[in-house]
């Protein structure tokens, strides 16, 4: 099997590659920006870090959209954090156009420093480890509890304009989507590649989806 | 709802974990890749790792470290010490960590940070305080590079070079400047209570904790359970680093993440 990690030129995709060597050790992982690479791959990871406008920018520079649209259409394809975002139509973030995969629009935590409430004052980037509320039975929330949490740095959020394509919410200040599924796309906003079990957990689970 | 982090710190040097007081009197504590991963076992919610080695021809050994950790640990690892350029940022991402924690460098160069954020993203960089109340400073500070005119109003001032050099920066001003230039998170140290297990600066943590924007991790002075609690709540700290409570068994992680769940912190356990 083929996994291809979408290298845009965005930040460290090693944390990414580790950690789907780690669970998938047969399996042929490779971190690449050749669109002919990952329009052969049998699935595809597109990670993100950074800033959403950077990253759109660089996507296109490397003439990748078609080869992300093509992926995301057909194949099992997992987006995370700045990879869910990209997949929206638009986002605050430098009032940045999205892939438009899915309907909704990228939203900044409001701050700075918001209330809190009990503890206290709302940090951002959201930074930490938080609970992940599933919405509704997924092939990658197999084997993984519901509320578990996940490894998250962030500050800006998706907000889907659609209810559907929920299938994951966190609490930080207010409730916001923090996975989205439809057909063969699976977005997160946390990072698996860094939460630890419950992480490789739901990267095992893509690695053997078959949507 | 967040959880507040516990972050056990591994100062290497010479591919060994190493513990002193006030960076002299260094106890070998093992192997860094061995206690990375019991630290992991443990429920250790990151990883920090500087890298204290002296000469720069020993830099390389972190990397070393690094990947291997990165390999086998799936949390979230930073590493500092002798960042001194972006490239050093790029290798140590490279390398598999995923924030780079700035210190000596940042109050050099501030752009340092700025470049850092602006290339990888505020996510990955960390800037790392050392602060000193400005009323037991030495005398024969250095002043080759005041930033505030020697005013330190907040009460404390920011020292680099482990410590060792006074700057004349105030640290409340720093930490904002820091926020503003792209740092994603503090790592707050006070040097008058690093090593010597009275707890951490309180007063020091919750006034820079409640200053800025961006997480504060509370750092220096941890001898027991309650004061990593203590830096939680009275300190509002967002997550509490410390080293030798842990390396020499004294607790575990989960040890100290049970002890604050009963103290009504919130925590991954």
């Amino acid at each position: 099997m083929r996994v291809a990690v979408i290298d845009y030129g965005m930040g460290n995709l090693r944390s990414v590659s580790k950690a789907l060597e780690h669970v998938a050790p047969r399996a042929e992982v490779l971190v690449t920006s050749d669109a002919g690479i990952i329009a052969s791959a049998d699935r595809v990871v597109f990670p993100g870090q950074g800033a959403m406008p950077d990253c759109m920018r660089e996507v296109d520079a490397r003439n990748l959209r078609p080869a992300i649209l093509d992926a995301a259409r057909e194949r099992p394809f997992l987006g995370i954090c700045i990879g869910l975002q990209m997949l929206f139509e638009f986002s605050e973030e430098g009032n940045t156009s999205g892939l438009g995969l899915f309907p909704g629009q990228v939203r900044r935590f409001s701050g700075p420093a918001a209330d809190a409430g009990v503890m206290g004052r709302l940090k951002v980037p959201h930074m930490g480890w938080n609970r992940v509320q599933q919405r509704g039975a997924h092939p990658l929330w197999s084997g993984i509890e519901d509320a578990a949490r996940f490894y998250f740095v962030h500050s800006f959020f998706a907000q889907p304009s659609s209810e559907e394509i929920v299938t994951g919410e966190t609490e930080y200040g207010i409730c916001f989507t923090c996975a989205v599924a439809r057909d063969n796309i699976f977005a997160v906003q946390f990072h698996p590649e860094k939460s630890q079990s419950s992480g490789l957990r739901l990267l095992a689970n893509f690695i053997s989806w078959n949507p | 709802m967040l959880a507040k982090r516990v972050i056990p710190c591994l100062d290497v040097t010479a591919g060994r974990v190493v513990k002193g007081v006030n960076f002299v009197a260094l106890r070998d504590a093992g192997d860094p890749i061995e206690i990375a991963k019991r630290y992991d076992e443990q429920g250790a919610d990151e990883l920090t790792f500087l890298d204290i080695t002296a000469s720069s021809d020993g830099r390389d050994v972190i990397l070393h470290v690094i990947e291997e950790v990165a390999a086998q640990v799936f949390i979230p690892l930073t590493v500092g010490g002798g960042v001194r350029k972006v490239e050093d940022v790029r290798r140590l991402l490279n390398a598999g960590a995923d924030k780079v924690s700035i210190n000596t460098s940042a109050v050099q160069n501030p752009d340092l940070v700025a470049e850092a954020s602006g290339r990888y993203g505020s996510q990955c960089i960390v800037v790392a305080i050392d602060a000193k109340r400005a009323n037991s400073a030495p005398v024969g500070r250095n002043t080759d590079n005041v930033g505030s005119a020697g005013s330190v109003s907040s009460g404390w001032e920011v020292f680099t070079h482990g410590g060792r050099k006074a700057t004349g920066i105030d640290a409340l001003a720093w930490a904002r400047k820091m926020q503003e230039y792209g740092a994603g998170e503090i790592l707050l140290t006070s040097m008058d209570r690093d090593g010597t297990r009275e707890g951490f600066d309180l007063e020091l943590t919750r006034l820079i904790s409640d200053s800025v924007d961006i997480p504060v991790i509370a750092s220096g002075g941890v001898g027991g359970l309650d004061h990593l609690a203590r830096g939680i709540l009275a300190g509002h700290a967002d997550a509490v680093l410390a080293a030798s409570i842990f390396h020499f068994g004294e607790f575990t992680v989960r040890q100290a993440k049970e002890y604050m769940a009963a103290r009504g912190i919130e925590v991954r356990l």
